[in-house]
């Protein structure tokens, strides 16, 4: 199964779900709390002004959130292209 | 029973505690000692590599940050929360499957060359060592005050028990002491911050606490923006620093975190790849408890601080604590001489305000206020006095305490098993002495982190003034020659060893020469060519940020000088290869 048509496959599913992931990860970090802020700060939920709690708590759980996903996904893709151990 | 004997016991019986499971823990054989025999479940392993990361700095340290910096801290908590995605999706998994050591192993096969070996020993000796003089020093004072001695004395206790349980014990020993370490970190920093989050809001989780409101209705944040601006401070929530700063800097923790070496070891020890993706998973899932509660912690430790002094609104004539009134809490920090009051217009009342706002200054002056009178509040007191400042029982405070030693200890003790393994396995077995018994290795290994023990030590007591540029220097470096080159030994094929060499030392040189600009040479003070202002920052980078510049430097140098040299051989390039799949893995660990 393991043939480099194979392989080669596989790494380029595995960029572009990396590049999925690291662009959430980027407009969460850069552009949501850092960036686009302000512009974020107008609307609120509860008492935090948006882009605040997106630099201060959301950005921390998106984080937890795209490195599950990305270990799942990666565990279907190592079954798909049978790269996985045991 | 009195503060400073239940500190005394609290502290003794977590102690006790770790040494009884280095002992129990004892490593037996070289694999062992350095990465727990591969046999750690990921979430075990999630636990340690959290007790690992969150030292001093994020125990002590960051909640005084956010407290005085507001929105501007946010660095810190994306900074050191957002290099775990870097980990877990870049590096973690594919450094399992290489299935060696240590990171100056991976990087020496990788760039088949000593040198880079070499160099990649000495960023990561360089970068760890800047960084346990952090922890010991914070050792140092957190002994030297709850066990009344003077702070020599403070470290030289702190010293012998890393001592005991690193040496002795090895990662096994590390790794289930730093089990119960976080234990004791996560609970002693919860516990207050659910007092503090109750009293004010009702509202028993910090995190929705700080969104909620308070008794008046008027939102916690809310307040704190008024509370703050009519004393003349700029708003809670908003930015201060320049934008480019605050993004660099944020990117800089980030690439740091994922390139410090005892972090990264940490993946080396769970029994697959599969495990490496979620373990990092795990350890920010430990990490995110505590960094979501901070920001509460920060912001309602500064507001109860401020409601403290000003009691009532700002202008009223009784609305300034008496001097002769203050709490217990604000004349025991006074004799540590982090908290300083100085009388400026001898009213006998403390006001506490922004004396360079120009607009505030005319209402200052109405009031009778000769400028602010708390002359000193060191940002790190804040965690340690919120409990106090917030009246919450003894214990509290004397569990706070533990908690804070147990971060220092435990980091203390994961950065000097990486010294210790850079030292006796990279340097003696990889490179010096091939053939070396592993028996003596493991020795070697002993006699390196005692070394590196007492070195840290003597320097945490003779600090040179510079514990704060210190962790920038070591993020700084982790992020400008560490990280790179792990990240393109996997991603890309085409870089080779004169590539990877050259990028590690432009990468390094750039971001160490840019901080001794500004900081002065090897930190002796007076030796800066540039005073540390913003007005002469390159662009307003200040020399903290300069690693994400360092990093894109390093890149830069490695993909052209990879372009103009000879391809790596073919033998390398299959190993890259297989790095990229998990299938194979256990085969690749036996050593």
């Amino acid at each position: 199964m393991s043939t480099p048509e194979n392989l080669a496959a596989y790494w380029k599913e595995n960029l572009r779900l990396l590049a999925i992931c690291l662009g959430i990860w980027f407009v969460v970090s850069y552009l949501f709390s850092i960036l686009l802020v302000d512009v974020l700060n107008q609307i609120h939920i509860g008492g935090y002004p948006l882009g605040f709690w997106f630099a201060q708590q959301g950005s921390i759980y998106v984080y937890l959130v795209l490195i599950f996903y990305y270990a799942k996904k990666m565990d279907t893709l190592d079954r798909k292209y049978d790269v996985h151990e045991d | 029973m009195d503060l400073q004997t239940l500190t005394l016991l609290v502290v003794g019986a977590t102690f006790a505690l770790y040494i009884a499971i280095a002992l129990w823990a004892r490593a037996a054989t070289t694999g062992e000692f350095y990465v727990a025999g591969k046999g750690v479940h990921p979430v075990a392993n999630g636990m340690a590599t959290a007790a690992d990361w969150m030292s001093a700095a994020s125990f002590i340290s960051m909640a005084g940050m956010i407290s005085f910096k507001g929105y501007d801290a946010s660095v810190y908590l994306m900074g050191w929360t957002g290099g775990y995605v870097l980990l877990a999706l870049l590096l973690a998994p594919y450094l399992r499957k290489f299935g060696k050591f240590t990171v100056p192993e991976f990087i020496g096969e990788r760039y088949y060359s000593r040198t880079a070996r070499i160099v990649a020993v000495i960023c990561l000796i360089v970068a760890s060592i800047t960084y346990v003089i952090g922890q010991m020093k914070g050792v140092g004072v957190a002994f030297s005050r709850f066990l009344e001695v003077d702070f020599a004395t403070g470290v030289l206790v702190g010293m012998a028990i890393v001592f005991v349980y690193a040496v002795i014990g090895g990662m096994k020993g590390i790794t289930y002491t730093q089990i119960a370490q976080y234990v004791v970190l996560i609970f002693a920093y919860t516990v207050p911050a659910i007092f503090i989050s109750l009293q004010l809001t009702g509202n028993p989780l910090p995190q929705l606490g700080l969104g909620g409101s308070m008794s008046d209705g008027v939102h916690v944040l809310e307040k704190l923006d008024l509370v703050l601006q009519d004393l003349g401070f700029s708003k809670y929530t908003e930015q201060k620093g320049g934008t480019l700063n605050i993004f660099l800097l944020t990117l800089s923790l980030m690439i740091g975190t994922a390139g410090l070496p005892h972090v990264i070891i940490r993946f080396f020890t769970v029994p697959k790849v599969k495990d490496a993706r979620s373990s990092a998973g795990w350890a920010l899932v430990f990490i995110a408890i505590l960094y979501t509660t901070a920001p509460a912690v920060g912001a309602m430790a500064m507001f109860n601080l401020v409601k403290t002094v000003q009691t009532e609104e700002v202008g009223s004539a009784t609305a300034n604590l008496v001097y002769e009134d203050r709490p217990s809490w604000f004349s025991n920090w006074e004799k540590t001489g982090l908290l300083g009051f100085e009388d400026k217009n001898g009213d006998g009342r403390i006001q506490y305000y922004n004396d360079k706002n120009q607009e505030f200054a005319a209402k200052a002056e109405q009031l009778g206020w000769k400028g602010n009178e708390l002359t000193k509040i060191d940002n790190d007191i804040m965690v340690l006095a919120n409990p106090e400042i917030a009246g919450l029982p003894n214990w509290v405070i004397a569990l706070v305490a533990a908690g804070g030693i147990a971060a220092a200890l435990s980091t203390a003790a994961g950065l000097l098993l990486a010294i210790s393994s850079a030292i006796s396995h990279d340097l003696l077995k990889g490179v010096f002495v091939p053939n070396i018994s592993e028996k003596k290795e493991l020795m070697a290994g002993r006699i390196a982190m005692a070394g590196a023990i007492v070195l840290a030590g003597y320097l945490g007591m003779n600090p040179p003034g510079f514990a704060a540029e210190v962790v920038a220097l070591a993020f700084g470096l982790a992020a400008s020659s560490i990280f790179p080159a792990l990240m393109m030994g996997i991603f890309n094929k085409r870089i080779n060893s004169s590539g990877a060499i050259w990028g590690m030392l432009s990468g390094l040189t750039v971001t160490v020469v840019y901080i001794f600009v500004f900081k002065g040479w090897f930190f002796v003070p007076g030796t800066n060519n540039l005073p540390n202002t913003p007005d002469n920052w390159l662009l307003g980078i200040s020399p903290e940020a300069f690693g994400a510049v360092g990093a894109l430097v390093n890149f830069m140098v490695a993909i052209a000088v990879s372009r103009v040299t000879k391809a790596p051989p073919d033998h390398i390039q299959h190993m890259v290869e297989d790095i990229r799949v998990p299938k194979g893995a256990s085969a690749a660990t036996e050593h």
